[in-house]
C-alpha cells in the first residue's frame, strides 16, 4: 500500500534552560478545562483545589522533562469517594480531558466499568472479561464505579480476586497506556483499600467528594433548569427549595442525581398540566415550572414521618 | 529465505514503535485491525488463523500492540501478520496487510515440475517448511 505513513521519529526539540510558565500553562489549553470545571460543578471546594494540584505537577512533570531533568513519570490511578451524585463521574470525564491535554493520556476517552463488566461467570471467564476492558480503556481513562464490589470476602471462591490482580498488574505494567479511577462510598473504599493494600500503594490520589449543602443544591438546580431552557418563577423556586430540604432528610437521597429526577419529574407534570389545559400557550408558559409542578410531589404528600422514597428516585 | 508477503516486506522487519505508528494510521482511517499467524507460508495460502476478533472497538495502538504481543508469546515461530480492514461502502477490502513476526529460519521453497499431457510441464510452489506436520513445522 502506498498510502500508509512513512515512519518517522520526531526530531527532539532543542531544550532551552528557561520556560515560560505562563506560555506553557496556556498552551496546554488546562486553564480552559479548569474554568469549565469552576463553571460547571457547584462547591465541591476541595475536590477543585486537588484537581488544580494535579494538574500543576503534570504540567512542572512535562516541563522538567523537556528539560531533560528525569522525573519519575507521576502515578496516576485516583481513587473517587463520596456520596451518590456528588459528581464523580463528571469529575473523571473532566480529569481525562486534563491528563489529554497535559498528554499523560494519548485519546482521553472514558470507559466506565462495573463489576459485571469485569467479573465472569464461570472459571476461566474473568480474564478475557477483564482484559477486554483494560484494552478498550487503554490511551484513555479507567473508570471502576462501586470498586469494592469487586472484592468478596465472604466467598473466597470469588471470581472478583482474579479481576482485582489483572487490574493490579495493568496499573503496573501499562502505566503509560491506562490511567484507573476507583470510585465508591467512602467507608467501603476504605475496607476494600485495607483488604487489598496492592490498590491502596498503587492508587496516588485520594480524592473526597463531600456532599452539597442546600444552597449548593438549589444552585445545581438552578443550572440543570436553565441549561434544560426552562425557568422557575419566584413561587416554583421557594417551593423547590422547601421540597429539597424535606427530600434531604429522606433515605435514598443522591444528591445531584435526586435534584435531576425532581426537575424532571417537574417537566413531567408541567406538561400534564398544560395539556389538560389546552387551548393557545404562550412560550413563557411553556418554558416555565410552577409551583404546583413541584408541589404535586410524593415528598410533600407524606411530609410526615412515613417515608415514601422508594418510588421517589 | 525471507518471505515477501504484503506491505512493508522488503523493509527491514518494522519495530514495536513503527508498527504503533501503522497501527494508528488504521485506526485513523477507521479501519478494523486484526491479528493472524499461520506455520504455512505459501503465497497462495490466504486463510490464516485468527488471533481473536477484529478489534473493532479498540482506541488505542497500545492495545493491540499488546494483543500482537501475546500472539507473538504464544506462536514465536510463526508468521504473524496485522491487517486493516476498510468496511467502507464500495472498499470492503483489506487496505492494510504487514508481518510483524517470522520464524528465526525460513526454509524457503522448491520448484516441483510436473510431466503432463504432450510435453506440458506444470509448476507448482512446494515450501521445505510443509514437509513436516502442522504445529512442528520451524521447531528447531
Amino acid at each position: 500500500m502506498s498510502n500508509a505513513p512513512a515512519v518517522t521519529a520526531p526530531a527532539p526539540p532543542a531544550a532551552p534552560s528557561a520556560v515560560d510558565l505562563d506560555a506553557a500553562y496556556r498552551g496546554s489549553n488546562i486553564s480552559q478545562i479548569l474554568d469549565e470545571l469552576s463553571l460547571e460543578l457547584v462547591g465541591l471546594a476541595p475536590v477543585k483545589k486537588r484537581i488544580r494540584e494535579i494538574a500543576a505537577l503534570l504540567l512542572i512533570a512535562r516541563l522538567r522533562e523537556e528539560q531533560g531533568l528525569t522525573t519519575e513519570k507521576p502515578t496516576l490511578h485516583m481513587s473517587f469517594t463520596g456520596h451518590p451524585g456528588t459528581g464523580k463521574t463528571t469529575v473523571a470525564l473532566l480529569m481525562a480531558k486534563i491528563l489529554q491535554q497535559l498528554g499523560y493520556v494519548r485519546k482521553g476517552h472514558l470507559i466506565v466499568a462495573t463489576r459485571d463488566d469485569l467479573v465472569g461467570q464461570y472459571v476461566g471467564h474473568t480474564a478475557p472479561k477483564t482484559k477486554e476492558v483494560i484494552k478498550r480503556a487503554m490511551g484513555g481513562v479507567l473508570f471502576i464505579d462501586e470498586a469494592y464490589y469487586l472484592y468478596r470476602p465472604e466467598n473466597e471462591r470469588d471470581y472478583g480476586q482474579e479481576a482485582i490482580e489483572m487490574l493490579l498488574q495493568a496499573m503496573e505494567n501499562q502505566r503509560d497506556d491506562l490511567v484507573v479511577i476507583l470510585a465508591g462510598y467512602k467507608d467501603r473504599m476504605d475496607t476494600f483499600f485495607q483488604s487489598n493494600p496492592g490498590f491502596h500503594s498503587r492508587v496516588g490520589h485520594h480524592l473526597d467528594f463531600p456532599d452539597y449543602s442546600i444552597e449548593e443544591l438549589v444552585a445545581i438546580g438552578e443550572l440543570m433548569v436553565k441549561r434544560q431552557h426552562y425557568t422557575f418563577d419566584d413561587a416554583s423556586r421557594a417551593v423547590f427549595r422547601e421540597y429539597l430540604v424535606l427530600r434531604m432528610r429522606q433515605p435514598h437521597f443522591a444528591n445531584a442525581r435526586s435534584v435531576r429526577n425532581a426537575i424532571d419529574r417537574g417537566k413531567l407534570r408541567q406538561a400534564n398540566r398544560l395539556l389538560a389545559r389546552g387551548g393557545l400557550v404562550s412560550r413563557e408558559e411553556l418554558a416555565r415550572l410552577d409551583a404546583s409542578d413541584i408541589r404535586q410531589s410524593s415528598v410533600f404528600q407524606d411530609a410526615e414521618p412515613e417515608d415514601e422514597g422508594a418510588d421517589d428516585e | 529465505m525471507r518471505i515477501t508477503q504484503g506491505t512493508f516486506s522488503y523493509l527491514p522487519d518494522l519495530t514495536d514503535d513503527q508498527i504503533k505508528a501503522q497501527i494508528q494510521y488504521c485506526i485513523d482511517n477507521n479501519w478494523a485491525v486484526s491479528v493472524e499467524h499461520t506455520d504455512d507460508p505459501h503465497p497462495r495460502n490466504v486463510y490464516w488463523t485468527m488471533w481473536g476478533n477484529p478489534m473493532f472497538d479498540l482506541k488505542d495502538p497500545a492495545a493491540i500492540l499488546l494483543e500482537v504481543n501475546t500472539c507473538r508469546k504464544t506462536f514465536p515461530r510463526e508468521y504473524i501478520r496485522l491487517n486493516g480492514y476498510d468496511s467502507r461502502y464500495g472498499r470492503q477490502t483489506t487496505a492494510l496487510s504487514f508481518i510483524v513476526n517470522r520464524p528465526p529460519n525460513e526454509p524457503g521453497f522448491r520448484l516441483d515440475r510436473q510431466e503432463s499431457n504432450d510435453r506440458v510441464i506444470r509448476y507448482s510452489l512446494h515450501s521445505y517448511a510443509t514437509d513436516r506436520p502442522a504445529g512442528d513445522r520451524y521447531n528447531e
